[in-house]
C-alpha cells in the first residue's frame, strides 16, 4: 500500500472531520442544553443544502451570499422547530421525544422527496485540486475545514466569554438554579436552537460544495453524526470534537484499505464496542 | 419589605403549606425554623417562584409577586440560595459568580460587585479559576451566597446553609452571614440549627406541618420551649 | 360481549380467502398478508417500546432473520425452517451482545436508542458491503424450489397459492398477539413497569433489572426475526433498504406508536392504517405523489406524539374504558 496514498487519505480524513465536527457540535449543543436529541438534525441540514443549491443554480446568487442566507434560514428553522415541536414535549417521557423528532425526520425526508424528487443535485463548481507534498487535496475540502475550525473557535469563545454562552453551559448542569439567576430558560433554549440551526446551516454550505444533495442525504450522514456525539459523550463538546476526527480517520483510511461501506461498518462496530466498554462515551460523565 | 398572607401551596395532591403568613421588614434578619418536613423549603421555593402558590398573597414592597416566574422574581430583587447550594459544578468559581450577575441591571456593575464579594470571601478570590465542583462544602456554600449577592438583591433567602457542613465551618458560616447582614442586606433564613440561628437574627417563626405555630423576637424565644418544639415538634 | 365480537372477527378473517371478492381478490389477500406480517413485527417491537426501551434499530433483527433464511437456502439448499432457526438465534445473540452491556451499565433512554440505531445501520451496511454474496443494495432473490414440487413446498416454505401464506401470516400474527398478552399478564409486566418508573428503586426491591430487560429484548428480537423470515419467503426478494437500517426501523416504531404501543391491538391498527394509506396513494396517484404518504405519516406522528401520546387506537380505548367506568360508578 502506497504510503502517499495512506497519508493522503489521512489528510482527507482530517478535512472531513472538520465538517463532521460542525454537525456533531450543533447536535450536541442542543442536546446538552435542551436535553433532547434532534433525530432529524442532519435532514434539516439537507434542507439547508437544497436552499444553497436553489439560490445558486436557479437564482444565480454567489455561493457566499447563498451560504449566508442558508445560515440565517437554518437558524430561523431551528427556532421554529423548537417552538413548534420541542417545547410542547419538553416534559414528555424520552420515548415520545425521540418519536417526535423521528416523525420530523420522516416528514422532512418525504416532503423533500415530494418537492424535489429523488434526483441528486450538485453545484458542479469546478474547484481546484491542490498538490501538496505529492498528495492531492481538494480545495473545497480545505476550505470547508478552515471554515469549520473558525466556527468552532467562535463557538468556544461564545460559550466561555459571553453571559448567554455561560448560561447555556449552566443550564446543562442545573436547570432550576439557572432560573434562580434571573435567566429565562425558555429564551436560552430558543437561542440554543437558533445557534444549533445556524451551525447546521454552515455545515450545509460546506457540504454542498463537496457532495450532491438528495432527499435521503440524512441517511448517509445522520447515523454517523449520532454515533460521533454518543461516542464523544452526549453533551460533551470536546468529546464530540475528538470523536469526529477519530471516526473520520477510520472511514477515510479504512476506505482506502477496504471498501467505503466496510470502513463504515468498522467505524460503527468501534462505536458499539466503545459504548459497551464505556457507556458514557469518551469524555462524557457517568449519569 | 416581604409579606406573605395566608399562603397555601404544595406539590400535586400534597399540600405543604397551609395559610402561612409572615413578614420581613427592610434591614431585618428573620429565621424560619421547624422540624423536618415542616414545609420550610417549600416556603422558600414559593417566595422565589419555583413553586406557584394555590392561595394567598405574596408582596414585595407592596407589589404582588403571585404567579411571577422565578427569573422575574429575581429581577424584582429576591435572591434565593437553594438547599444544597446548587452551584454549577463544571463552571469555574468566576463563571458561577458571573451567572449570579446575569440580570441586565446587575451586569453593568458586575465588576464592582465582584470585588465586594471577593473582599467578603477571600477564599473565593484565591480559587476563582477552580471548578466549583472541586470546592469543599464550606467553600461551595460561600460561593452560593456570593453568587446570590452578585444580583444585587434587596432580600436574600438562605435555605439551610449549614446543612452538611462540619461544626467548625458552621461557626465560620454564621460569622460570614452576620457580615453580609452588616452590609445592609435583608435576610430570610431557614435553618435546622436553632440555637445558632437565633443568635444571628432579629425575629423568628416556628413552622410545623405547614403552619406557623409561634413567632417572636429572637432574644425572647431563646427558651427551652421554643427550641424543643423546633427540634422535636412536641 | 367482547369475546363474541372477537370470535366473529376471527371467523371473518379465517373465511376471507373463500369469500367472493371479485377480480381484486388476490390483491386484497396480498395487502392483508403484508399487514399481518408487519403487524406481527410491530407488536413485537412494542413489547420493548411500552416499557421505555425504545429501539431505533429493529431493522437489524428483521434483516438478520430474512437474510439468514434466504441465503442459507440460496447457497446450500437449507430449508428455511432450519435457516429460520439460525436467523432467530442470530437475532437473539445480537440482542444479548448489545443488550447486556447496555442494561448492565444503565445505558438507557436517548443513549440506548442511538446505540440501537447504530446496530441497525451496521447490519444494513454489512449487507451492502458484502455484496458478493448478499447482493448488496441490489438485493437478493429467493431461489425457486424445484419446479416439480408443484408450487407447494413445505420444506422450502414456498407456496404459489397466496392463500397458504395468508393463513400462515394470520396464524403468526395471532401468535404474536398471544405472546403479547402473556407478557402483559405476567410478572414481567409489573417488573418492567417498576423498572420504567424508577430503576434504582426496582433494583433495591430485588428485581433483577438486567435480566428482565434482556428477556424482553431477546423475545422482541426473536419475534422480529421470524417476521423477517416470513416476509422474505413471501415476497421472495430482499433488499437491505427495506429490511434493515434506520428507514424500516423508524417505520416499525411509527406504526406501533400511531396505533398505540401500550395496547394489544394498537400496533396492528397502526400497521393497517399505514399500509392501507400507502397502497391507496400508490394506486390512486401512482408515482406522481411519491413521498406524500410518508410526509403525511411524519406530520401525523408529530401531532400524535404531542396531542395523543397513547396513539389513535390507544386513545379510543382509554376513552371507552373511561366511559364504561363512569357508567357503572357507584352512587348513580
Amino acid at each position: 500500500m502506497d504510503a502517499i496514498l495512506i497519508a493522503e487519505s489521512a489528510v482527507n480524513g482530517i478535512l472531513l472531520g472538520g465538517v463532521l465536527a460542525l454537525l456533531a457540535l450543533g447536535l450536541n449543543l442542543i442536546f446538552g442544553v435542551v436535553d433532547i436529541v434532534w433525530i432529524a438534525y442532519v435532514d434539516l441540514v439537507m434542507l439547508g443544502m437544497y436552499a444553497v443549491y436553489w439560490l445558486v443554480a436557479r437564482f444565480g446568487w454567489s455561493v457566499w451570499l447563498a451560504g449566508l442566507a442558508a445560515v440565517a434560514l437554518m437558524a430561523a428553522l431551528g427556532v421554529l422547530v423548537h417552538l413548534a415541536i420541542i417545547a410542547p414535549i419538553l416534559s414528555s417521557p424520552p420515548v415520545n421525544q425521540l418519536l417526535a423528532t423521528g416523525g420530523l425526520l420522516f416528514f422532512v425526508q418525504s416532503f423533500a422527496t415530494f418537492l424535489f424528487t429523488t434526483d441528486h443535485r450538485s453545484l458542479r463548481l469546478a474547484l481546484p485540486t491542490l498538490q501538496v507534498a505529492g498528495m492531492y487535496v481538494s480545495f473545497a475540502r480545505l476550505l470547508a475545514f478552515g471554515v469549520s475550525l473558525l466556527a468552532m473557535v467562535g463557538l468556544y469563545l461564545f460559550l466561555t466569554r459571553t453571559y448567554m454562552g455561560t448560561a447555556m453551559r449552566a443550564v446543562s448542569q442545573d436547570r432550576e438554579a439557572v432560573a434562580l439567576m434571573g435567566a429565562d430558560t425558555r429564551r436560552i433554549y430558543l437561542v440554543t436552537s437558533g445557534i444549533g440551526g445556524a451551525m447546521g446551516g454552515l455545515a450545509a454550505v460546506l457540504l454542498i460544495l463537496q457532495y450532491s444533495v438528495h432527499p435521503h442525504f440524512g441517511a448517509s450522514f445522520g447515523p454517523l453524526t449520532f454515533m460521533i456525539c454518543v461516542l464523544g459523550g452526549l453533551g460533551s463538546m470536546p468529546g464530540a470534537f475528538v470523536a469526529s476526527f477519530l471516526m473520520s480517520e477510520v472511514i477515510s483510511i479504512g476506505g482506502i484499505i477496504t471498501s467505503t461501506e466496510m470502513a463504515y461498518v468498522v467505524a460503527f462496530v468501534i462505536f458499539i464496542a466503545a459504548i459497551v466498554v464505556r457507556p458514557q462515551g469518551l469524555l462524557g460523565r457517568r449519569a | 419589605m416581604l409579606e406573605l398572607r395566608g399562603v397555601t401551596a404544595g406539590y400535586g395532591e400534597f399540600t405543604a403549606l397551609w395559610g402561612v403568613s409572615l413578614r420581613v421588614n427592610a434591614g431585618e434578619a428573620v429565621a424560619v425554623v421547624g422540624p423536618n418536613g415542616a414545609g420550610k423549603t417549600t416556603l422558600m421555593r414559593v417566595i422565589s417562584g419555583l413553586v406557584a402558590p394555590r392561595a394567598g398573597e405574596l408582596l414585595l414592597d407592596g407589589r404582588p409577586l403571585n404567579g411571577l416566574a422565578a427569573h422575574h422574581i429575581v429581577a424584582r430583587g429576591i435572591a434565593h440560595v437553594p438547599e444544597g447550594r446548587r452551584i454549577f459544578p463544571r463552571l469555574s468559581v468566576a463563571d458561577n459568580l458571573r451567572m449570579g450577575s446575569y440580570l441586565p441591571a446587575a451586569r453593568r456593575t458586575a465588576r464592582e460587585t465582584l470585588e465586594r464579594v471577593f473582599s467578603l470571601f477571600p477564599a473565593l478570590a484565591e480559587r476563582r479559576l477552580q471548578l466549583a465542583g472541586t470546592l469543599s462544602g464550606g467553600e461551595q456554600q460561600m460561593l452560593a451566597i456570593g453568587r446570590a449577592l452578585m444580583s444585587r438583591p434587596k432580600l436574600i433567602l438562605l435555605d439551610e446553609p449549614s446543612m452538611g457542613l462540619a461544626p467548625v465551618m458552621v461557626l465560620r458560616l454564621f460569622d460570614l452571614i452576620r457580615r453580609v447582614r452588616e452590609e445592609g442586606y435583608t435576610i430570610l433564613i431557614v435553618e435546622q440549627n436553632v440555637r445558632q440561628v437565633l443568635a444571628l437574627v432579629d425575629r423568628a417563626y416556628l413552622l410545623e406541618t405547614g403552619r406557623v405555630r409561634m413567632e417572636g423576637r429572637a432574644n425572647e424565644l431563646l427558651e427551652q420551649d421554643f427550641v424543643r418544639k423546633a427540634y422535636i415538634g412536641i | 360481549m367482547r369475546r363474541a365480537v372477537a370470535a366473529a372477527g376471527l371467523a371473518a378473517l379465517a373465511l376471507l380467502p373463500w369469500l367472493p371478492l371479485g377480480g381484486a381478490h388476490l390483491y386484497y389477500l396480498h395487502v392483508l398478508i403484508l399487514i399481518f406480517t408487519w403487524a406481527f413485527v410491530n407488536t413485537a417491537w412494542s413489547l420493548m417500546g411500552r416499557f421505555g426501551l425504545v429501539s431505533l434499530g429493529h431493522g437489524a433483527f428483521i434483516g438478520i432473520g430474512a437474510y439468514s433464511a434466504v441465503l442459507l437456502w440460496n447457497f446450500w439448499r437449507i430449508s428455511p425452517l432450519i435457516g429460520g432457526v439460525v436467523g432467530v438465534a442470530g437475532a437473539a445473540i445480537v440482542a444479548v451482545v448489545i443488550g447486556y452491556p447496555c442494561f448492565r451499565y444503565r445505558v438507557v433512554g436517548h443513549y440506548f436508542a442511538l446505540v440501537t440505531l447504530a446496530v441497525g445501520e451496521v447490519v444494513r451496511l454489512l449487507i451492502i458491503a458484502e455484496r458478493d454474496w448478499t447482493g448488496g443494495s441490489l438485493g437478493v432473490t429467493l431461489k425457486d424450489a424445484a419446479k416439480d414440487a408443484g408450487g407447494f413446498s413445505l420444506a422450502a416454505l414456498q407456496f404459489a397459492d397466496k392463500r397458504v401464506f395468508y393463513y400462515i401470516a394470520l396464524a403468526v400474527w395471532l401468535g404474536g398477539l398471544a405472546v403479547w398478552r402473556r407478557v402483559d399478564r405476567s410478572m414481567a409486566r409489573s417488573a418492567m413497569e417498576a423498572i420504567g418508573e424508577d430503576e434504582t428503586a426496582a433494583a433495591c426491591v430485588g428485581i433483577p433489572v438486567t435480566r428482565f430487560k434482556l428477556r424482553i429484548t431477546v423475545l422482541s428480537a426473536a419475534l422480529c426475526a421470524v417476521g423477517g423470515i416470513l416476509y422474505g419467503q413471501y415476497v421472495t426478494y430482499l433488499n437491505p433498504e427495506t429490511l434493515a437500517g434506520i428507514g424500516v426501523s423508524l417505520q416499525v416504531v411509527f406504526a406501533a406508536v400511531l396505533g398505540g404501543m401500550y395496547s394489544l391491538l394498537g400496533p396492528t391498527v397502526g400497521t393497517a392504517i399505514t399500509i392501507a394509506l400507502a397502497e391507496y396513494l400508490r394506486v390512486a396517484f401512482g408515482v406522481k405523489l411519491l413521498g406524500m404518504a410518508e410526509t403525511i405519516y411524519g406530520l401525523a406522528l408529530i401531532l400524535i406524539i404531542i396531542f395523543l401520546p397513547e396513539g389513535l387506537y390507544g386513545t379510543l380505548r382509554v376513552l371507552a374504558i373511561r366511559r364504561r367506568a363512569t357508567a357503572t360508578a357507584p352512587g348513580r
